[in-house]
């Protein structure tokens, strides 16, 4: 027999794939250049990007970060034969400003405050944001917070912020007593009455003679050296804050079966949905004093986060109905067949899912005011965007645009755009939750 | 959560209302602090530095006036408010006084209900035009392109004038004095209008303030001066007598310079009256004696504000002209210190 | 043998308005009720008091006084003399033209690229993520300035149209002027012209219809019930006979001609802009505050319409796509007849919310300079007549009204494209 076969006898090596389709070759052929019309798109996006890029870096990259004033970059891009209007940026405003532009005018030996207080933020939202990844008794520092940023932001006596927590104590102690011998409404009553005397009467005293006594107080600051993101901020995450009770309780009020709590609660969201920011900012800042009685004078940031609260309610108020529509039907009815009142069915059932529910969509509306809190500069604070204006009346960088406007918008992108990436992560988070 | 957060909206309100005591002077006193209204910026008369440190001429009314009651320059509280929001702000007690290069008009004093308590610049609506555009008076401006900041007097007067002269132009309303340079820089814009110390102020901070030319046409009266509120004259008195002892001390020759050596006493009376060692004035207006001492020494005299900001050393470069003392010509004349 | 007891008589006590939730729910509106009530009386009784402490009286009168000040974009007839209510009235003309033309540039450009995001061409897409994150992530405010700094700094002034040497020319065989001071366009002139016919009198809302306008609508919308009454027609004639006539032609002619020949009627011909002067003179203005407001309200709107594009055609399942392809409908019929109704369903309630807030975010032209309601009214006017209170209430009512016209067009679609459920 001769050693002769017809037919294989051992197996083929594994060839490589074409080298048309693996890596890049593969990877452009199948991504960019699939069809003419693909290939025509893709060269045309290509080309675009070419003509933004090479009219903006060659701009961007000036060595002009130490200059001191728009006369000194000038003279900086002209040694370097770089002449003409749009030559070079001139980065040393960034340098003299970036603090400013941060911080506002509060003052430096100070910084440490604002800067605790966003961190604290961060620590007292991770029990709601990252709910699965800290210990759960970080909810009684959350609870906490509300009284420490004002304090920390603002400073004075600490004893101010404890007495009105106190109230709630109060309020709250006395709701327990009452409901107890009488009826929960009655309590509810009662104890909201009694948080109010303590405020309106008894707190200014206590907390003035606690502060005579031992005074436990920060230096304090004022409103007005709030300025550029740092007044971004608060005005954008004091008005969210104050808002969500706001916006529960409205959209509660547009659910209910109450004809004229309805109507109420309808009407001012609709309002308010239906005017622009900007008027009701005009409205914070010509006509609020002239609303509240002779001789209040709250300043003009106080005044802004009163009208971008109710700004940010009705929107919140929307968010937190569609957590409520959300929720299956069941639910309601599971809470009704165990013979939970509504309260206690709000409380226990509905509302813990319907506001993990509203989460993303509670941020996007943090995003949309933290955006919207620009406008406060057409009424003269000094936003990021006001302060620009400012800068540029200084007589050294008289005649900056782009550096600062760049500049603006590359700190607000990276707040937004990290938030909204968050809030899409929990979204995904929230979706496999559900099902 | 929700419920915390609602806790802290009540403290916030509770630590933020504050109740507002009946005269304007007691309340400063009392708060220790002044509320001065400027503007947002405008180069020379108020822009706040990189150390948030507020500068100008206009600022430094607001400083003198601080030193007079409080005895301290710093203690002032700048508040930069708008065309807009500068009336709501004076009237709704938010700040204590203006001083935001303000026009005196009779609608403005009886209308709107203030009182302006003297002026510290005379001004007039003028053009800037670049050289190149070959015209050399405002009715050559058929058809241009006209930047004008809005919230002012500036608007009507344009429309008054172009009206009278029967021509036509095109108004472009502008927010700020930084965008209308901006606009007027590029040639969007024709003719730049305002105050032509503004004028004059801004084209100082050209790269090539040569080539720009001012027209030789001033077609409006704007005295600019601080105003108070109607109706509180203890306070109009401090302001109106802090402005004038600037405007005396110059006159009678007290500089930052010399008046520790003066307020030791001189043998001219008035100038004495003035720092305090001589009369009561001081007492008459509800201050200390050395009210008007303090208010000189802040930031020197009118002459010394008016050089170190905007006079003709600073890049801004505005020659005295009107604003002169009345000794040399001038319209800045102080009642008598009596 | 049984007694039968009436239920004890009820006599109404007072604690039931709290115990019995018959009454309850009573006790809570009219306890709401009257708190609203005193809240308002309040606010009221605050104002009245803080307003003659300051000496004025609310009064809408300053309304019909002459304002005093001029507009550059007016599309009525105004001059400095006329009143503060006809200047109120051409803001709000200048704020619906701005928000018209938003609202047409943002669907275009966000249905184009909610589209191309989903494109499987790499470059593309992604170049669409950074537009649409870009965009969406910095303040609407921010790039209105933007938008106007880049027109004002990078487009050639009018100065540079000049002289022997031009450094710019005007584009478009001459007929299109772009200038740092806006675009001027040819305007269409009629040398036969009917006339205008004026309405209202000498109100402030006086306006004035131009007749040859009119006329041409009509002769186009009658062009175009023709036009449909021939494709019904020929559906017709396709469902019972199987052949369809060839109409296209037809349909076109019934709408041309009789434009073309009242265009030439009339004397239609174009009027082009021409440098005279310090400016161009002829041809239609658009100021570039009108351009920069137009061009950052509709490309930051377009950003959130991509999205909202997206997520609407990625919500139909794709089960429904094979489906069709199942039924043997080709891919462009498919889109049009299955995904694309569907897709609609979730696309528009927040498309329309877009519009709205496009048209809140116009407000925003006071930035620029571009002179709408919040410009006249809220702006001038009540700088030169210290009339807050009425003026800012007025502007206030006014964007209100249009926000609710367009709500009530998004309850009707909606109740419309309502889904049957059984």
């Amino acid at each position: 027999m001769s050693d002769v076969s017809f037919v294989r006898t051992d197996m083929l090596s594994e060839q490589e794939p074409p080298a048309s389709s693996v890596g890049v070759i593969g990877w452009m052929r199948s991504n960019l250049f699939s069809s003419w019309g693909n290939s025509i798109l893709s060269l045309a996006s290509m080309a675009f990007l070419y003509l933004i890029l090479s009219a903006i870096l060659p701009w961007a990259i000036s060595p002009t970060w130490g200059a001191t004033s728009l006369a000194e970059c000038r003279e900086i891009l002209h040694g370097l034969g770089r002449e003409g209007h749009l030559s070079g940026a001139c980065w040393g405003v960034i340098r003299d400003r970036w603090v400013q532009l941060f911080m506002g005018f509060y003052p430096s030996e100070f910084y440490w405050r604002p800067i605790l207080t966003f961190i604290l933020l961060f620590v007292a939202l991770a029990p709601v944001l990252f709910a699965d990844k800290v210990p759960a008794k970080l909810i009684w520092f959350s609870a906490l917070y509300p009284f420490l940023m004002p304090w920390l932001l603002w400073g004075g006596s600490l004893w101010v912020p404890l007495a009105v927590l106190a109230g709630f104590v109060i309020g709250f102690l006395v709701h327990g007593v009452v409901s107890k011998k009488m009826s929960g409404l009655a309590g509810l009553i009662a104890g909201l009455v009694a948080a109010v005397v303590w405020w309106m009467f008894l707190a200014g005293i206590v907390s003035g003679a606690l502060t005579s006594i031992i005074p436990l107080a920060l230096e304090s600051v004022e409103s007005r050296k709030f300025g550029g993101l740092l007044l971004s901020l608060t005005i954008g995450v004091v008005a969210i804050g104050f808002s969500l009770p706001i916006g529960v309780v409205l959209a509660l009020g547009r659910q209910s079966d109450l004809l004229i709590v309805r109507a109420l609660c309808v009407g001012f969201i609709e309002f308010i949905r239906g005017v622009p920011l900007i008027t009701l900012l005009f409205v914070a800042s010509t006509l609020l004093n002239i609303f509240m009685p002779p001789g209040t004078n709250f300043d003009i940031i106080m005044r802004v986060i009163m009208m971008a609260t109710l700004f940010s309610a009705a929107y919140m108020a929307e968010v937190i109905r569609g957590g409520l529509a959300a929720l299956p039907t069941g639910q309601y009815e599971g809470a009704d067949s165990l013979g939970l009142n509504y309260w206690q069915a709000q409380r226990l059932i509905i509302m813990p899912q319907a506001l993990k529910i509203s989460i993303p969509g509670i941020v996007s509306t943090f995003i949309g005011l933290f955006k919207d809190t620009t406008l406060v500069s057409v009424i003269g604070l000094l936003d990021p965007l006001g302060l620009s204006n400012a800068i540029r009346a200084d007589a050294a960088w008289n005649g900056i645009v782009w550096e600062l406007y760049g500049f603006i918008a590359l700190m607000f992108w990276v707040f937004c755009f990290s938030m909204s990436r968050y809030s899409m992560y929990l979204e995904r988070k929230l979706q496999t939750g559900h099902r | 959560m929700k419920k915390t957060v609602f806790f802290g909206a009540l403290a916030v309100a509770g630590l933020a209302a504050g109740v507002a005591a009946a005269g304007t002077l007691d309340d400063v006193k009392a708060r220790g602090k002044l509320n001065c209204g400027v503007t947002t910026g405008l180069v020379g008369f108020a822009a706040p530095d990189a150390n948030g440190e507020w500068n100008g001429f206009d600022v430094s009314v607001c400083r003198a006036v601080a030193a007079a009651v409080l005895g301290d320059s710093a203690a002032v509280e700048f508040v930069p408010t708008t065309g807009k929001t500068r009336f709501t702000a004076l009237a709704s007690g938010e700040i204590d006084m203006l001083a935001r290069n303000t026009t005196w008009t009779f609608s403005r004093d009886v209308d709107l209900k203030f009182t302006f308590v003297g002026v510290n610049y005379y001004d007039g609506q003028g053009f800037l035009v670049p050289k190149d555009l070959g015209v050399s008076s405002a009715k050559d401006l058929d058809g241009a392109t006209i930047c004008i900041q809005t919230g002012t007097t500036t608007e009507l007067n344009l429309a008054d004038y172009f009206r009278s002269n029967n021509i036509s132009y095109e108004p472009v309303p502008i927010e700020t004095n930084s965008e209308a340079q901006q606009q007027y820089l590029a040639g969007a814009c024709d003719v730049f209008t305002t105050d032509a110390s503004g004028l004059a102020a801004t084209r100082a901070t050209f790269e090539n303030p040569g080539d720009h030319v001012l027209l030789p046409e001033i077609i409006s009266k704007e005295p600019l001066g601080p105003l108070v509120r109607h109706g509180d004259n203890e306070w109009g008195d401090v302001v109106r007598w802090t402005l004038n002892a600037l405007i005396s001390a110059e006159e009678m020759g007290i500089s930052s310079a010399n008046i520790a050596e003066l307020s030791a006493g001189t043998n001219n009376p008035e100038v004495n009256r003035i720092l305090g060692t001589e009369g009561t004035l001081g007492e008459m207006l509800g201050l200390d004696a050395g009210w008007a001492k303090n208010a000189i020494a802040a930031g020197g005299n009118y002459g010394e504000i008016f050089a170190k900001n905007i006079g003709e050393d600073t890049p801004i470069g505005l020659a005295r002209g009107l604003n002169a003392q009345w000794t040399n010509g001038g319209l800045i004349y102080s009642p008598p210190f009596r | 043998m049984t007694t039968l007891t009436d239920p004890p008589k009820e006599s109404f006590r007072l604690g039931m308005l709290i115990y019995d939730t018959r009454y309850r729910s009573m006790t809570i509106q009219i306890i709401a009720l009257i708190g609203f009530l005193l809240l308002l009386g309040w606010l009221f009784n605050n104002t009245a008091q803080n307003l003659q402490e300051l000496g004025k009286e609310p009064s809408f009168r300053f309304l019909g006084e002459p304002a005093g000040y001029d507009i550059n974009q007016r599309l009525l007839d105004y001059n400095s003399q006329s009143t503060h209510m006809r200047a109120a009235f051409i803001g709000l003309l200048n704020t619906l033209v701005v928000a018209v033309l938003g609202c047409i540039t943002a669907t275009i450009l966000g249905v184009t690229i909610g589209v191309l995001r989903l494109s499987n061409n790499w470059v593309v897409s992604k170049i669409m993520t950074i537009y649409v994150e870009t965009f969406r992530n910095v303040p609407v405010l921010l790039w209105i300035v933007f938008a106007m700094a880049v027109m004002i700094e990078t487009l050639p002034a009018p100065r540079a149209f000049k002289g022997e040497d031009p450094t710019a020319t005007m584009k478009l065989y001459d007929t299109v002027a772009v200038t740092n001071r806006g675009v001027y366009i040819p305007e269409p002139l009629f040398s036969r012209s009917l006339g205008d016919v004026h309405f209202l009198g000498t109100s402030s809302f006086r306006f004035d219809v131009s007749m040859d306008l009119v006329l041409l609508m009509a002769v186009f919308f009658a062009g175009l019930y023709v036009s449909i009454r021939i494709k019904k027609n020929a559906n017709h004639v396709q469902e019972t006979t199987g052949n369809r006539p060839r109409t296209w032609h037809l349909r076109l002619a019934v709408i041309a001609v009789p434009l073309i020949i009242v265009l030439a009627a009339l004397g239609f011909h174009l009027g082009y802009p021409e440098l005279k002067g310090f400016n161009f003179r002829g041809g239609i203005h658009m100021r570039n505050s009108l351009i920069a407001l137009w061009l950052a309200l509709s490309l930051y709107t377009a950003a959130f319409i991509a999205e909202n594009v997206r997520a609407g055609i990625m919500a139909v399942s794709h089960g429904q796509t094979e489906a069709a392809a199942a039924l043997g409908l080709r891919p462009n019929r498919t889109m049009s007849l299955v995904v694309l109704p569907q897709a609609l369903r979730v696309i528009i309630p927040p498309l329309i919310s877009q519009y709205l807030n496009l048209t809140k975010n116009s407000s925003l032209a006071i930035a620029v300079g571009y002179m709408d309601i919040t410009g006249t009214l809220m702006g001038i006017t009540l700088n030169q007549t210290g009339r807050e209170l009425e003026a800012v209430m007025l502007t206030m009512m006014i964007y209100l009204a249009i926000s609710l016209s367009i709500s009530m067009v998004m309850n009707w679609y909606n109740e419309r494209v309502k889904l049957e459920e059984r």
